[in-house]
């Protein structure tokens, strides 16, 4: 499978700086409200992973995940990790840095599912 | 009318150019000595700093709410339902200055934070305070000589983490019945909005004794997530999104304590045909009930933010209801004729704005609205987005997941079983609308809908007294009720003989 996730070039320094300060990190896409369709970032391991979780690819080494049924309802689209200056809310780790993951999305082409 | 802005000369609201945690009824600074900017989002500029704590804050908070809540647990259920009495009274003395200072921390029009806000949030603390007093435990019968008695005790010590789109009426849902429950509270604000949580603690800590109300702010990884993965916590009650509800789940199974979780929704408001057949109030009604999307800049974790109209009324509705939407423009939020504010942060301003695109790009029909808007002057840095209207298929995205942002998505239905196949076509179910004259589709339609709050003809209302909460991947648990007290609860059975004579067992 080809990775359905990719970053901007801000959202990889902002990775590689994280995972100075962390150590090895996970991705996990949220769905509702609030921060929900935020991306969070953990150090590696500490959301357990579900058996219908699905990886989507990675982002410097780092793995990321999104619910299976979300990922039913996002499929035909492909996510870009960025970042935008905020706060953000939830355990993810820039937050503390004045920073906020954030989703864009592309639409796949038909034949790239 | 127009408030004066905070910290300014004749304002209402003059917050402390810093603010610390409450712990034990005192005012701690943080154990790191460090403190964020608090933003406001009216006009992108700080007006505060506020305590950025971590672990050993949340220690301090839980030593303190665990020397606390053997006496609290303990005292009368008059002196407590008192307790909140006065925090309601106290509340309503100081209502335009916390709506004022709720308007300026979070960017809701003013106009919302004095009619809805606070007096719910007034209201919910004495409509718990009632519940003690009429509360009682059961008894049962089992034979001639034995009796259960099941009484309710205090869970002891609960954590509270608070979301940032209503953000004292959240604290108040939670607070609340936790603290008529007999329980001692440590409480996380968001850190998009910490302020008018102090303000109103500065009340609430005089009523309350010391530690029973703990406030520990800061941000979710450093303050929040220690709070919710403790041991020495009986409970966690969560409202935000999913990943971070799983997480909190995950934390409570490892020291096997109950979880309350609100974790948001993409609820549908269908409109059936006869709501076009007369001209009159109910119509008018039925569209004020589509506009509801901007309601709190849509930032409600029941936005109707999927609208769903049955396809022979679906071109004059659609008419009506977008002059209707298009009447609702970004300004002031201290005016009070404003309607719709601002975004809460920035980071939920450039979220909705991705949505936008993707909407968009997924081929959703813009029809109103969909872009940024810059208001003059001083309110230029502030985070303002035009009610966006898209229609487009409930398979796209902007159908299926909460933007949680002032944008509504709109497709058409054919007949009663394609509105509930839409409506039900979702991860979630917390709220829904239903509008129609046929009072036998309302109650099918309300019977038929997976989600825990179907509004029927109305939308958006909040009482104490009707229980909110969500089926599916919505969450757990309900809030806004008197079964609440048992959710910070439990149940001691005494289980008590009074026959004298052995069992003949051994």
């Amino acid at each position: 499978m080809s990775a359905r996730v990719e970053a901007t070039e801000a959202a990889v320094q902002l990775v590689r700086e994280l995972a100075r300060e962390h150590g090895p990190l996970m991705f996990h896409q949220s769905g509702g409200c609030c921060d929900g369709s935020a991306p969070m970032c953990y150090p590696a391991g500490e959301l357990r992973i579900g058996a219908r979780d699905v990886l989507l690819g990675e982002i410097e080494g780092c793995p990321f995940y999104i619910g299976g049924e979300q990922w039913e309802r996002w499929k035909h689209t492909r996510l870009v990790l960025d970042v935008v200056p905020g706060r953000g809310a939830g355990f993810s780790l820039e937050a503390p840095r004045g920073v906020r993951f954030l989703i864009r999305s592309e639409l796949c082409e038909p034949s790239g599912a | 009318m127009r408030y004066d802005k905070p910290n300014t000369e004749g304002s209402l609201v003059q917050y402390a150019s810093r603010y610390d945690n409450l712990i034990g009824g005192e005012w701690v600074p943080p154990a790191s000595g460090q403190y964020f900017e608090n933003i406001s989002p009216v006009n992108g500029r700080a007006f505060c700093e506020v305590a950025r704590s971590s672990a050993d804050d949340v220690e301090k908070a839980l030593d303190a709410a665990h020397a606390a809540k053997v006496a609290w647990g303990k005292t009368p259920a008059a002196e407590r339902a008192n307790a909140l009495l006065k925090i309601a009274d106290a509340m309503e003395a100081n209502l335009e200055r916390l709506a004022v200072s709720e308007t300026w921390d979070n960017g809701k029009p003013v106009r919302e934070t004095l009619a809805a806000d606070l007096p719910l949030a007034i209201d919910h603390f004495r409509y718990f305070a009632g519940c003690l007093r009429a509360e009682e435990g059961s008894m049962a019968e089992l034979d001639e000589h034995t009796v259960a008695y099941h009484i309710k005790e205090p869970l002891g010590v609960v954590a509270q983490i608070i979301p940032w789109n209503f953000p004292l009426l959240m604290a108040a849902w939670k607070l609340a019945p936790a603290l008529a429950a007999g329980n001692a509270v440590v409480l996380k604000p968001a850190e998009q909005t910490p302020a008018t949580i102090m303000l109103w603690a500065e009340l609430a800590s005089e009523i309350l004794p010391p530690g029973v109300l703990n406030v520990v702010q800061g941000f979710g990884v450093e303050a929040g997530k220690p709070l919710a993965q403790s041991a020495r916590v009986s409970k966690v009650a969560f409202t935000g999104e999913t990943t971070t509800g799983r997480l909190i789940m995950q934390y409570a199974s490892e020291n096997i304590v109950p979880v309350t979780l609100e974790l948001g929704g993409k609820s549908p408001n269908v409109f059936f045909e006869d709501v076009m057949a007369k001209d009159d109030a109910f119509r008018q009604k039925a569209l004020e009930g589509f506009a509801m999307f901007a309601l709190n800049q849509g930032e409600v974790c029941t936005c109707p933010s999927r609208a769903l109209v049955q396809s022979s009324i679906y071109d004059d509705f659609m008419e009506l209801a977008t002059a209707r939407t298009r009447a609702i423009e970004p300004g002031d939020p201290l005016d009070t004729n404003t309607r719709i504010g601002a975004q809460a942060s920035n980071d939920q301003l450039e979220k909705i704005l991705s949505y936008i695109d993707i909407g968009k790009k997924e081929g959703a029909k813009l029809c109103l609205g969909g872009e940024r808007v810059k208001l003059p002057g001083d309110l230029e840095g502030g985070y303002y987005v035009m009610p966006t209207i898209f229609e487009g298929d409930n398979k796209m995205r902007v159908f299926q997941e909460e933007i949680f942002g002032p944008v509504v998505s709109v497709a058409k239905f054919d007949g009663f079983d394609d509105a509930i196949a839409t409506a039900n076509d979702t991860l979630y179910g917390l709220g829904a609308g239903v509008w129609t004259r046929d009072t036998h589709t309302a109650f099918r339609a309300g019977r038929a809908i997976e989600a825990g709050r179907v509004w029927t003809n109305c939308y958006h209302l909040y009482p104490a007294h009707a229980a909110f909460g969500g089926y599916k991947r919505s969450g757990i648990g309900r809030e806004n009720h008197k079964m609440m007290l048992e959710h910070y609860q439990q149940t001691k059975n005494l289980l008590v003989s009074y026959d004298p004579n052995p069992m003949g067992f051994f």
